[in-house]
């Protein structure tokens, strides 16, 4: 079989900059950086997906089609989690009813 | 169904076999990706809406628990992968040891994670009658951070001050309310992801029984590189539940 095998070398690359990953994650998120908070934490995550998806479950080194798949799983989140919020964000809502505006935190 | 050793009569050849096995895993996680996604949205959109209130149920997780399971996790994410190359090169009497380490990471997660349950049980912090945000500032159990729980006590106050600035009743029904909707979907999520592992574990078991008996070597290593993908996928799962769960909402205290 003419499959490709990823080194352990690799390997342990990867556990190393997934740990390193987790590290900053977590500094990142005790301090504040108002607004970006959220932007570093998903940024760090989706990194880390990422390295997971390309050197643990080898889809650098998958046939085409496998990563037409992969990203045919990210274009459909996208659609999902993009319109879905986008609705959301720019829909007048009753702030009584929903409680909690967000404005109302700011001094 | 026609079976010559472990290829079967509708392949042409192994390669092609795996081929396709991978292809269908791959498949099933996308619609596991959307589903998780779907869980994902519905803690986006609240999160929007009760923001304050979801600040003030994030800061309750122990986020030392947190951060251990995540890093006990990518440990098990590399040990799987490393299994995966013990199948691939045919080492045979590492593979099981490679699965088994995986395996037992595996139930270390979900010991941390029993733990973690435990304490929002004690902390009353399970939706439904007993549900009290304030509960644990108010009564402190012996060797906690009592510094931490002066800034979850601040933080509390401060959110009563947004959710009704003029009925402390209404705003403590109100706050109690939408963080309950924090700890349904901590809870609902957190629990997914853990039935996940369970199965995961489950397949693992499977895997390292006929490991034993030698099943798999460089010619037929399928099961153990789709368990792989599974495992994998969980942990990037979990990868994302840490961020949203547990660190977007340090800051505020």
């Amino acid at each position: 079989m003419s499959e490709h095998i990823v080194s352990p070398k690799i390997y342990v690359v990867i556990l190393f900059a997934l740990m390193l990953g987790t590290v900053l994650t977590v500094e990142a998120a005790v301090r504040d950086f108002g607004p970006w908070n959220i932007v570093i934490a998903l940024a760090i995550a989706t990194s880390k997906a990422i390295l997971v998806v390309l050197y643990f479950m080898h889809a650098r080194y998958s046939p085409k089609r496998t990563q037409l798949v992969i990203v045919c799983a990210v274009f459909w989140l996208v659609l999902l989690l993009g319109l879905t919020l986008s609705d959301y964000a720019m829909r007048p809502h009753d702030a009584s009813k929903f409680a909690t505006p967000v404005a109302s935190r700011l001094p | 169904m026609h079976r010559t050793g472990e290829l079967y009569g509708q392949f042409e050849t192994p390669a092609q076999q795996k081929d396709s096995a991978l292809l269908g895993m791959w498949i099933f996680l996308v619609t596991e990706a959307l589903f998780f996604g779907g869980l994902f949205l519905t803690y986006s959109v609240n999160r929007h809406y009760y923001f304050t209130a979801f600040g003030v149920g994030g800061n309750m997780l122990d986020l030392a628990l947190g951060t251990t399971n995540t890093f006990v996790l990518i440990a098990s994410s590399f040990t799987m992968a490393m299994s995966v190359w013990s199948a691939q090169t045919s080492r045979k009497k590492l593979l099981p040891v490679f699965l088994l380490l995986t395996l037992v990471l595996g139930f270390v997660f979900l010991g941390i994670k029993y733990v973690e349950y435990k304490q929002k049980f004690e902390h009353h912090l399970v939706p439904g009658s007993s549900f009290d945000i304030r509960y644990h500032v108010n009564h402190p159990a012996p060797g906690d951070n009592l510094k931490e729980l002066a800034a979850e006590r601040k933080e509390i106050e401060e959110a009563l001050g947004t959710e009704s600035p003029d009925n402390p009743q209404k705003a403590l029904v109100a706050l109690n309310a939408h963080t309950q909707l924090y700890f349904s979907l901590y809870f609902g999520m957190t629990g997914l992801h853990a039935l996940h592992m369970v199965v995961g574990a489950g397949l693992l078991i499977w895997a390292f029984k006929d490991s034993l008996k030698g099943r798999f070597s460089a010619a037929y290593n399928t099961p153990i590189d789709v368990i792989g993908l599974y495992w994998h996928f969980v942990d990037i799962v979990w990868i994302y539940l840490f961020a949203l769960l547990y660190l977007i909402n340090r800051h505020l205290v």
